[in-house]
């Protein structure tokens, strides 16, 4: 097996009475697409808001291994510092771009700290010295790179809100990518597209991964995204961890077609 | 000179052309520093200032060597520049001429309105709020933060000068920086607990914010004079010339210049005073969004939880541009202490904030161009309704209302993006 990423130890998510994630374990590897699947209210999206420090898990604990960093708790860090220092970046099931601001924009918006840290906090920058233009130099070549892989370059100017919802989705994800994260968390990306676009995502998603080493780690319900590209599948129900495996484990699991279409119809497995 | 486009010519060129430099003025310093005629007993003499004329050579040398080390580096920054990628023009150029004739018009107007001075009074007046406008554009407009406190942030200004002239005789120039810090304070004090809050509780804190600072200012006599204010706070010097008919401490603006006295004078320094403040706020304000701090805040205000998810550490973004803001608005509080001469609580009441923020709002939300029409209007409006007595404020709030049903987004909604590709071979 490929190197672990994140690794999450026995997860409990508390809201009150309500136990939205309970004592959940789940590992991604480097490199690899890991899809969380579930019925809806599964507690998918609380999950993804537990590893990136949106909220605080009530029990467990969310371990990233960092190549430079070494090995970081992300349920203790800031919020803010999940994406920065332990690269971990996620992107929205309702997806949040900054609507009024130009897609370039969008992208130049999530490479702040590098260009905060080269406008030495404003200063250099206020006098337009020449380190800080070559950093935004570099800022909009990363950008450019980016939209032009993800076909978006010829909308760069565009402001990002009046755009149609499946180009948003690959916004967002460009966006995400100009982060640099080494764990990408996406929720929900196939959302609202249509099956060309969802092809496309397929592919993306396969080169993000074994091109660029990222681990990516899925929640979606189109399963001719999640079948076709999860190298890995962990099916959650009512916050816990119902079935884990291959695409084809988990295809054939007998808990996961209960879960999904209910006992009666155990024998219509093609459904799923 | 032998500078090349990219790298720094070396220590011996540099000695070289400074001595030459030195040299050229010790031939001209001998006999224009060097030699003095004097007066001995009706007779003329020559006497020689040797050390004055050291002094002199040693200065143009220094001098040389510290320009030429200036204009290298300013070439050298230059060269990287250019081989950036291209500056491309905005998306709407008329709007930037717009703004030139704007300033065009503003440094005619006390010229062309010279006897007149109700006119160039209020031009003062609007250009006031001109600046706090553009102070409160970078907390509402850029980071979408709703203050209505913001006097608050004036009153600071205007009390650090009334109180460090009138108790410790300091100057508006010195003042000036120390004032701003001092608000900037005062932002970060409010910011720092305040800032998680969102949209509307924030509204509220802020509002209690700028109360609080009034009703501190009107209650500790000891400290601020209580309702009756501070009173004569020194005004503003021309470079330590004072503005007044005769003095015997020294000459004056009107004896130095050989002019006559006349009060306009005055009116006109502290027109031109507030023009140069107000455009260096544009200046800063404009360079502060295109860096990456104003695209933060704009980020902020579009979208906090996706810049959180981005690895933006949203509090810091937050409070630097209350910081900023509040600064901002502390410079116009020093000028509003030197212009007046007198400053009470009764100045910085809520409805201030109000008029501020309507400006902003009117404006467009982050336009400079629209903040300076908005002031305009917002001062004007109430100054040309004075014959309609007890119904200028209905007109008032009736030209408002239409002009927000006519532009919802404010006079100058357009926002220019501070990044752009040029569309793939278009430009650029």
């Amino acid at each position: 097996m490929s190197e672990m990423l994140l690794e999450v130890d026995r997860l409990t998510m508390r809201f009150g009475g309500l136990t939205a994630i309970d004592d959940l374990s789940v590992a991604v590897p480097k490199g690899k697409i890991t899809s969380i699947i579930g019925p809806n209210g599964a507690g998918k999206t609380t999950f993804f808001n537990c590893l990136t420090g949106f909220y605080k898990p009530t029990e467990g604990s969310v371990r990233m291994h960092h190549p430079v960093h070494g090995p970081l708790l992300l349920n203790e860090m800031p919020s803010y510092h999940v994406a920065r220092k332990a690269g971990v970046v996620r992107t929205f099931q309702n997806i949040r771009l900054f609507p009024n601001m130009s897609v370039l924009e969008n992208l130049i918006v999530a490479q702040h700290n590098a260009l905060q840290a080269a406008s030495r906090f404003s200063l250099a920058g206020l006098f337009g010295r020449a380190g800080f233009r070559q950093a935004r130099e570099a800022a909009l070549e990363k950008a450019e790179m980016w939209l032009t892989r993800l076909k978006l370059i010829e909308l760069a100017d565009t402001a990002a809100g009046n755009l149609s919802y499946g180009t948003q989705r690959r916004i967002e994800i460009a966006r995400a990518l100009c982060v640099d994260p080494l764990l990408l968390c996406l929720d929900e990306p196939a959302a609202g597209l249509n099956p060309r676009e969802s092809a496309e995502l397929n592919e993306l998603l396969l080169y993000l991964s074994r091109e660029h080493g990222k681990g990516v780690l899925l929640i979606e319900h189109d399963m001719n995204v999640v079948m076709r590209v999860s190298d890995h599948i962990c099916v959650l129900n009512f916050g816990t961890k119902i079935a884990e495996g291959t695409p084809e484990q988990v295809q054939n699991d007998p808990n996961v077609i209960k879960a999904y279409l209910g006992e009666e119809d155990a024998d219509d497995k093609e459904a799923a | 000179m032998t500078t090349h486009a990219h790298h720094l010519p070396n220590v011996a060129s540099r000695l070289k052309d400074a001595t030459g430099i030195a040299l050229v003025s010790l031939l001209l310093g001998v006999p224009m520093i060097g030699l003095k005629t004097v007066d001995a007993g009706g007779a003329l003499a020559i006497a020689t200032r040797w050390p004055w004329l050291l002094a002199f050579v040693a200065t143009m040398f220094v001098g040389r060597l510290v320009l030429q080390f200036v204009l290298d580096h300013v070439k050298l920054n230059k060269a990287k520049r250019a081989r950036t990628r291209p500056e491309i023009g905005a998306t709407r150029p008329w709007l930037k001429w717009i703004g030139y004739a704007v300033v065009g018009f503003a440094l005619v107007l006390p010229i062309a309105f010279s006897g007149n001075r109700y006119v160039v009074d209020t031009a003062t007046t609007v250009l006031i709020y001109v600046m706090l406008g553009w102070g409160l554009n970078v907390v509402v407009g850029l980071a979408g933060l709703l203050d209505l406190g913001y006097v608050a942030f004036y009153a600071v200004g205007a009390y650090t000068y009334g109180l460090l002239s009138t108790h410790f005789g300091w100057g508006f120039w010195e003042t000036l920086p120390v004032a701003g810090a001092a608000a900037a304070t005062f932002g970060v004090i409010l910011g720092w607990p305040t800032l998680r809050l969102r949209g509307d509780y924030l509204a509220i804190v802020t509002l209690g914010f700028g109360e609080i600072i009034r009703l501190i200012l009107v209650n500790w006599t000891d400290f601020s004079g209580g309702p009756n204010g501070i009173g004569s706070i020194p005004r503003p010097t021309f470079f330590g010339l004072p503005f007044s008919p005769d003095s015997d401490a020294g000459p004056t603006f009107a004896s130095f210049f050989h002019l006559e006295y006349s009060p306009e004078h005055r009116v006109m320094f502290l027109y031109y005073l507030i023009l140069v403040l107000a455009l260096l706020t544009n200046l800063f304000v404009s360079r502060m969004r295109k860096l990456p701090v104003g695209l933060a805040w704009e980020a902020v205000r579009e979208d906090e939880v996706a810049c959180k998810a981005l690895g933006m550490n949203v509090t810091n973004v937050k409070l630097s541009a209350f910081a900023i803001g509040a600064m901002l608005g502390g410079f116009a509080g020093v000028f509003f202490a030197a212009r007046q001469g007198f400053i009470s609580p009764e100045s910085f009441v809520f409805s201030e904030s109000a008029t501020i923020l309507a400006i902003v709002v009117l404006g467009g939300m982050g336009s400079q161009l629209g903040v300076v029409i908005a002031s305009v209007l917002l001062v004007l409006l109430p100054e040309l309704g004075r014959d309609f007595s007890e119904y200028r404020m209905l007109m008032f709030g009736a030209a408002m209302i239409l002009i927000m049903v006519w532009r919802p987004g404010g006079l100058i909604a357009h926002r220019e993006p501070t990044y752009r590709l040029g569309k793939q071979g278009a430009k650029a």
